[in-house]
């Protein structure tokens, strides 16, 4: 029998947090990479466009302390894929100077590799004009100059092939900006030989922490095995367990299709795959099929800066206005116009959000308003944050002591929370490219520290 | 008669990516993903009136039998923490699915 490759994966997401004993009990065995993601699209466009985290250095720290001591020690190499959040330099910086003090305070030596994800808006133009980038859905648009000297930041989902270069030239711990989820986790299968489906349907598995596992989390540590036919999967922390169901279904997690995932230079096709439970809790995955594409696209990101904003959050409690609400927001809206007679309407907005009403689905809401009480979100959307303020100041004095029909309340129409009630929200941003790149060669450069 | 909150084990919605919301039912036993599935209930169109939606708007419906679930991806019509969204991470709008009903 040959070797079996384990890999350990922490948490789903870096600075999440998970159970020291679930991971102290993965280095147990012998383990061949201690892999954990960082990175997501899911908070939306502002970590990439402001170059911030989703966590705090302090829970960056916390977990990172546990990995680098623990991996370092026993040289078992470590991959963090997207660091950051976003996978862009300031994000790669942040997490790389973390992990600096953390070396130096345990007066640890350790060979760092960094992957940089970035890309100038001059590589993505030439590319453009080469008709080698392509929206990733329908209901994207294609590509302009114009966009793209308006995104700042530019990242492209990497595949394995650099962080497997990094692995060759004997790197302890790789940091990587934007990576595609499953790449770091394949990397290591790879590395050693093993089957790329196997490698990456474990990765697709491995990067979400628990969340296989029942009750699932993405804040607890969860082990992976390959084998030349197969890979298993089981839970680290005796209160979850993986069946067969439960990591079947995590296929389908966060994907637009439930068997067909496609990657960097692949589709992974796991139509095919039968999940059996081996042991009690131990998973085993067969026939994940990875087929190489013709051609090798990569996913790029862009975020830019699309305006500014300013909200206010209030209750309201009058049953005469609750009924009224939609109307007399409108006519709230055109007074304020009316006001600012001055400034062209196309610099601004303001939208109203009536939460116990509809706000969360819109007009795709079904079910018909009953409540004593709702909570309005309002904001102003504008070219700059000084008229975003004033707005704002405007719409929050105009709505408060709006004159509607059949008013008993005369002194006020809103119940603010907090002094001040307007918040000045700063910029906002928006995924201005989301799109698939040609490349003929990996275009991600490794630094070697 | 049978609703879809009673008959399935997990109704979510999650971005996948910033473009699309994906919508996941998986039940916990094979007889009742086989009644939902073979009622036909959950076909382009129940999708496309619960969404207000174009048929071209709904990228993917497909069922996995070894997972015992249904998967259906739609377009966003704002894209995630744009202005107009709703809903950053798409976490809510599997809410118009519970009322499916299933002979």
């Amino acid at each position: 029998m040959t070797e079996e490759i384990k890999i350990l994966s922490p948490c789903g997401m870096l600075g999440y947090g998970f159970p020291a004993s679930s991971f102290m009990r993965g280095l147990e065995e012998e383990i061949h990479g201690i892999v954990v993601d960082a990175g997501s699209t899911d908070a939306g466009p502002h970590k990439l466009g402001a170059g911030v985290s989703i966590v705090s250095k302090r829970a960056l720290n916390k977990d990172l302390e546990l990995i680098i001591t623990n991996g370092v020690a026993r040289k078992i190499p470590i991959i963090i894929g997207s660091a950051g959040g976003a996978g862009a330099k300031p994000h790669v910086e942040s997490t790389l100077e973390i992990i600096r003090e953390i070396l130096l305070q345990h007066n640890l030596k350790a060979k760092i590799a960094v992957i940089w994800a970035d890309f100038s808006q001059e590589t993505i133009i030439e590319a453009n004009r080469a008709n080698r980038i392509q929206p990733l859905t329908a209901n994207i648009p294609p590509l302009t100059e114009e966009t793209i000297k308006e995104t700042i930041s530019i990242v492209a989902q990497m595949g394995h092939e650099p962080i497997l270069e990094a692995l060759e030239n004997g790197s302890d711990i790789i940091i990587c900006g934007r990576a595609y989820d499953p790449s770091p986790f394949a990397a290591i299968g790879i590395y050693h030989k093993k089957d790329p489906g196997l490698s990456y349907h474990l990765g697709k598995i491995l990067e979400c922490g628990a969340l296989c596992a029942e009750p699932g989390t993405t804040k607890d540590s969860i082990l992976g095995t390959i084998k030349d036919d197969s890979f298993t999967v089981q839970s680290l922390n005796p209160l979850r367990k993986c069946t067969p169901i439960t990591v079947a279904a995590h296929t389908f997690y966060e994907k637009e299709h439930p068997y067909i995932l496609h990657g960097p230079g692949f589709t992974l096709d796991l139509s095919g795959c039968e999940f059996q439970e081996i042991e009690p809790g131990v998973v085993q995955v067969t026939n994940s099929r990875l087929i190489p594409s013709e051609k090798t696209f990569i996913k790029l990101e862009g975020a830019r800066k699309s305006a500014y904003r300013t909200f206010v959050i209030a209750g309201v409690r009058d049953p005469i206005l609750i009924e009224n609400i939609e109307e007399i927001e409108h006519r709230v809206k055109e007074q304020v116009a009316e006001y600012y007679q001055e400034i062209n309407p196309e610099d601004y907005q303001v939208n109203f959000l009536n939460y116990g009403m509809n706000a969360v689905l819109g007009s795709k809401e079904s079910v018909p308003f009953s409540g004593h009480e709702i909570g309005v979100m309002f904001e102003v959307i504008a070219k700059t944050q000084e008229l975003a303020n004033s707005i704002c100041a405007t719409v929050r004095s105009t709505f408060l002591h709006f004159g509607y029909e059949k008013r008993k309340s005369t002194a006020g129409n809103l119940a603010f929370p907090f002094a001040p009630s307007d918040i000045e929200f700063g910029p906002v941003y928006e995924f201005s490219i989301y799109h698939l790149m040609e490349i003929d060669e990996s275009p991600f450069q490794i630094e070697y520290l | 008669m049978a609703t879809l909150f009673e008959l399935a084990k997990v109704l979510r919605s999650k971005n996948s990516g910033p473009f699309e919301v994906t919508l996941d039912i998986l039940f916990d036993s094979k007889s009742k993903y086989q009644r939902v599935k073979d009622s036909g209930k959950i076909n382009v169109k129940t999708i496309c009136d619960l969404y207000n939606l174009t048929e071209n708007q709904v990228h993917h419906l497909v069922f996995f039998d070894q997972a015992l679930g249904v998967k259906i991806t739609m377009a966003r019509e704002v894209s995630s923490g744009s202005i107009g969204d709703r809903d950053v991470y798409g976490a809510q709008q599997h809410a118009p699915l519970m009322e499916i009903t299933i002979e």
